[in-house]
Parts: structure tokens; sequence; C-alpha cells
């Protein structure tokens, strides 16, 4: 396409989905109201709202949510005047129903996610999003385990069922500048014509905001940010640092860095119990490519079992493990606690 | 006891297991297999088993000489539901691995004495045969106020049918957690792995449990319970003792159990990583058996 026809690049800010697996899934009302309204005062267009696993992840697995996540998503709705509110949906954990009765409170845009081999289990999820009047966004987890043509297949079978655009994930933050590139440059070569594409960046190996800027210049034209970095691992391409990157590189994205910095400062850092680090385990995720909301479950089972979060993280990346998997934890934690009380010591 | 004769209708990967399982029953005597295609795999090493079959479908079963007593139906749910009525017209039971849910929902370690007269049975879900013993072995010795499962599978064992309709299969086994496990309420999960070699089947089982409760009771009923399933699926396992978590405020003031569980198949005709349908074929042949042994010689 040419630059006349390319759409204004569009930041869809995660604070209150990716973010709710850092907040272990506690937002409260209150907390939702004060950075929708901040978000939306600063130009940002759209603010996903939801369980970090997506509708329906309230659950012993993911952890339950404080706040019934419909009733956050209504409140984001009732704060904004201008933002949309996307909701996050993974096949085999939310179910149409949960699409539905999100889109019965005002969510109008749905972002429907599977594993990056599993496309075609989306199919269903995006056809009521589109019978809904929604507007569709495909999410390719852990797209990093797949070469650029064959993930462009998978983005292909999501625009076939119905998605507008297609995002490559960095679930774990593994992707190092050109992985992103070329995943992005495979995806606008294969769906270019029909869908955007967007990108999702972590911060596990501190490169989110990098792969963005590479992911626009492959032809991205949808960014993830959060507010503070806050989401899984060690948090996502903080929203007000990429808005701040992008204005100094000149390119427009409707968003105040001025009003989205306050946003962060103001009303998103005084709640974050822990704000994101690329500590050992989280560094871990991005070098063996760990799904990031694996983090605080492998922590709580270090806690329970005795066992480092890390060497739990380093096995789920060997096992092959995929978001959605968090029950695993618990049993590599065991595993590694029978291997410890069986070594000889002294 | 009695041998009844049965019929394989889907000639599929689902019906040949089941086939080569139901060879070696002493009860069942598999006369008939029927699809609708000439050219399929199924229906030719059915034919070289000695099976008589056909690519006319369910008409051409209706129109043997000899009816079958049984048959074990392995299709679509679109094509299951117009066969039960067809199947009740003739006098023959069903034992329904699709997701029509024509008939009540059955898990054989569960609840089959309850449904040995009905004239339809639904196998539920892979998901739900694995679970829904532990899930009942708990509820049977503590309250269940909430009971989740989450299944993880190998992509490769997942057809077009699940994926097409994945939420089938969350809300079918979230259903038969409650009403079969005995839970008061239900959630299923289910993640596809495509992680080379394939893995097995796993399932993991979270049952909620009341402030007090006696451990070495649940622990027992699920051990009994894990040993029931195996006599019908010699590939079921816990790999780890039952993990009792104290109550937490987030968790409503109860605790939990969680069971880990993994599921080999038995490597009949499926491979050994697609458990998942090697339950669903070996829990349809204790309930066709179990049924067989209820009818008077």
């Amino acid at each position: 396409m040419t630059a006349a026809e390319r759409p204004r690049l569009r930041i869809t800010d995660s604070t209150l989905r990716d973010g709710s697996h850092a907040m272990r899934h506690q937002f409260t009302e209150e907390q939702v109201r004060a950075t929708v309204h901040s978000l939306d005062a600063a130009g940002v267009e759209v603010v996903e709202v939801a369980h970090g696993d997506g509708l329906g992840g309230s659950s012993f697995n993911y952890g339950f949510s404080r706040t019934d996540e419909l009733r956050l998503i209504a409140a984001a709705v009732d704060e904004a005047t201008s933002a949309q509110i996307a909701v996050l949906l993974l096949p085999g954990v939310g179910t149409v129903e949960d699409l539905q009765a999100a889109h019965a409170v005002g969510a109008s845009v749905a972002r429907i996610a599977t594993h990056c081999t599993e496309a075609d289990v989306s199919t269903q999820h995006f056809a009521e999003a589109r019978e809904l009047g929604m507007e569709t966004v495909g999410f390719l987890m852990l797209s990093h385990r797949l070469a650029p043509a064959d993930l462009a297949q998978q983005a292909r079978t999501m625009v076939d069922a119905g998605a507008q655009c297609v995002y490559v994930v960095d679930s774990a933050g593994h992707m190092i500048l050109t992985d992103a590139q070329l995943r992005i440059e495979a995806l606008v070569a294969a769906i270019g014509r029909d869908a955007q594409v967007g990108f999702h960046g972590h911060q596990n190996l501190s490169l989110g905001v990098a792969n963005s800027v590479l992911a626009y210049r492959a032809g991205a034209t949808q960014l993830d940010g959060a507010l503070c970095g806050l989401g899984a691992g060690a948090g996502n391409s903080p929203t007000e640092v990429l808005v701040a990157v992008l204005e100094r590189l000149g390119i427009p994205t409707g968003v105040d860095v001025g009003a989205v910095s306050a946003g962060a400062e103001d009303v998103v850092r005084p709640y974050i119990p822990r704000l994101p680090w690329t500590d050992r385990a989280s560094i871990t995720q991005g070098v063996v490519g760990v799904y990031s909301s694996f983090l605080l479950h492998a922590e709580l089972a270090a806690a329970r079992y005795d066992v480092p979060a890390h060497l739990i993280l380093e096995r789920a990346g060997a096992a092959g493990f995929v978001g959605g998997q968090e029950d695993m934890i618990i049993d590599i934690a065991l595993k590694l606690a029978a291997e410890a009380a069986a070594a000889p010591t002294g | 006891m009695s041998t009844l004769v049965a019929a394989i209708v889907g000639p599929g990967n689902i019906g040949i297991d089941l086939l080569a399982k139901l060879e070696r029953s002493t009860c069942i005597d598999v006369r008939y297999m029927v699809g609708v295609d000439e050219a399929s795999e199924g229906l030719a090493i059915a034919t070289r088993k000695g099976v008589e079959t056909s690519a006319g479908g369910v008409p051409w079963l209706l129109s043997r000489p000899e009816l079958p007593d049984l048959v074990f139906e392995a299709t679509s749910a679109g094509a299951h539901l117009v066969n039960a009525p067809r199947y009740v017209d003739a006098g023959i039971r069903a034992v329904d691995l699709t997701p029509a849910m024509v008939g009540p929902l059955v898990c054989p370690a569960v609840n089959i004495d309850a449904h040995l007269d009905a004239w339809n049975t639904n196998m539920i879900t892979c998901g739900g045969q694995a679970t829904i013993p532990v899930v009942h072995a708990v509820s049977r010795v503590a309250t269940v106020e909430y009971a989740e499962i989450v299944a993880s599978i190998a992509s490769r064992s997942a057809g077009p049918g699940t994926r097409a309709n994945i939420d089938e299969f969350t809300q079918t086994t979230a259903r038969a957690v409650a009403e079969v496990g005995g839970a008061a309420r239900g959630k299923a999960i289910i993640i596809l792995n495509p992680v080379d070699p394939p893995m097995l089947m796993r399932d993991t089982v979270f049952c909620s449990l009341p402030e007090e409760v006696d451990r070495d009771a649940v622990a027992a009923s699920i051990a009994q319970m894990v040993a029931e399933v195996q006599s019908y699926v010699p590939g079921y396992r816990m790999v780890a003792e039952p993990q009792f978590d104290d109550p937490r405020e987030d968790w409503g003031g109860r605790g939990r159990v969680a069971v880990f569980l993994e599921v080999e198949g038995n490597g009949d005709y499926l491979p050994p990583f697609a458990g998942n349908l090697d339950i669903m074929t070996s829990a349809a042949v204790r309930v066709g058996e179990r049924i067989a042994q209820a009818v008077p010689a």
C-alpha cells in the first residue's frame, strides 16, 4: 500500500487486561474508571479491559477476579467518551456467550487470541463477533515459535474467519528486533490487502518498544502498550514510552505524550503493588520463550514447594507449554521438589 | 449376560479404534461398520477384519436381515441427531460418542448403573471422561461448591470438528462436571499444544473444599476412583499425589485439592499420545459391555 493509503497508527492500551496479570486480577472498579478516564483524555483510541487470560479467565488455574469483569467492562464503557473498549477472548477458556455478554455491556472490539499454530479454533468466535457488529482483531500468541511464513498462514486463517487485523504477539518477550520485523513483513505480505497487522510486545528482554518501532516500519498499523508497562512477565511496552518514541520519530498516534505520561505516573503507578521488572525469572522467560503470565504462578509454586522460580520457567520452556497451561507449573514444581529430595546431600 | 450384536457408525479414526477394542470384548460382537464414503480406509480395514461393511450409511444398516442390538455412533452431532430416532424406532440402543447429547451424559466410573436401560447414552467429551470421575470422587466425600478442569491435548489429536466448535467442549464438559461430577458449579478449559513429539493428554482437576475437610478421606476416594478408571483405561494415571491447599480469601474462604492426571492411549489404532481419543473409545466400550451384562441371556 502507498503512504497515502496507510491508516494512521493506532495505539491500544492493555493496562486493564494484560496488566491484570501483574495485579493478580485484583482490579477495582475505581481503578478501572480512573485509568480509562486518563487514557481517554490522552487520546488513546482503544482500551482493553478483561481478566488477564481473557473473558471467562477467572478461575483456580489463572486466578479469580476480585471484581466481575463484566462490571469492569461496563464501568470502562461508561467512563470513556471517545475511546472504544476492547475485550480479549481465548477460545478454550472463554466462549461466544462471554463475548455476547461483553458486547451487551458495550465492548465494541473483540480480540480473539489463539496459540500461534492453532488459529482455526477461533473461527466461531470471529463469526460471532462480526455478527454482533464488533471490530475484530486476531492475536497469535507466542508468535516467536513459528517461522514468518508459517505465521502468515495462520494469520490468513484468522482473516478468512473474519479478523480485520492480526497481531504478532510476542507473549514471551523473546523476539529480538528482526524477529519482530520479519514476522510483521510476512503478515503484511500475506494479509495486507485484506486486513491490518499489529504488534504486541513484552519487556522481558527490554525490547518491547524497539520491536514495536520496527514493526511499524515493517507495516504494522496497530501497536499495544500498557501504562507503566503493567503486564505479564517484565510487562508490556510502556504506552507512555511508546508514544514518546513515536512522536520523536514524527509518527502521529493521536495520543498526547504529556497526558499519557501523567496518567502513568499519577493514576496507575500509585495502585501497582509491584512494578514489572526484568528480574531473573522474567529474563529467563524472555530467553527460553515462556508465556509471560506464567511468572507470578511460578513464583507462587516456587514459594509453596521451595524450588527456584526460574528453574520452573526453564522446564516450562523445554516442555513447550503454551499459554493457558498454568496448571503444569505446579506439576513442574512437584517434580523439581521430588528431584531435590532425592538428590544426595553433603 | 448376553452377547450383543453391534454396529459402528462412522469409520473414522474413532470408529476404527473402537473396532480394535471391541474385537477383544467377550460380550460384544461387531458385525457391521457403516460410512458414507466408498473410499473410506476405515471400511477397508473393517472388511479385512471380517466385518460386514457398507458406504450406504444408516439406511443400509437398518435394512439388514438381522439388526444390531447396539450401535456405537462416531460420526458428528448433526448426523447423530438425524440417526438417533431411527435407532429407537428400530429397537436399537445407541452409545453416542458425538457431542449431540440426545441421551443422558454418562461416565462409566460414575453413573452407568443409573442409565443401563437408556436407549441412548452420551459419552460427554474426552476431557469429561478423564476428569469427572475425580470430581465425583471428591464430591462423594466432601462438599464441592466449585470444580474446574483443565484438559491439554496434542494439537494433532484435535480434529476439524473439535476445532470448528471448541465452545461445545468447554460448555458440555462444564455442565457435566456439575451434573455428573457432583460439583455445585463447574468450569472447563481446553488447551491445544502443538509440541513435537506430541504430548500425552494431561488433565488437571481443581475442586474447592470446605474449611473443615478430611483430607485423608478425599485422597483415598480419589485413589480408589483412579484405580476404577484404570480398569477400562490402562493408560490413565495420577502423575503426583493430590495437592491440598489451605483456604484462601480469594477462593471465597475455601480450600482446594488439585489432581494431576495423564492419559496415555493404548495404541490400538490411534497413536499413544492421543489419550483423549483413547479414553473416549475405552469408556464407550465399557458402557457397551455394562449394557450387555445387564441384558438377560
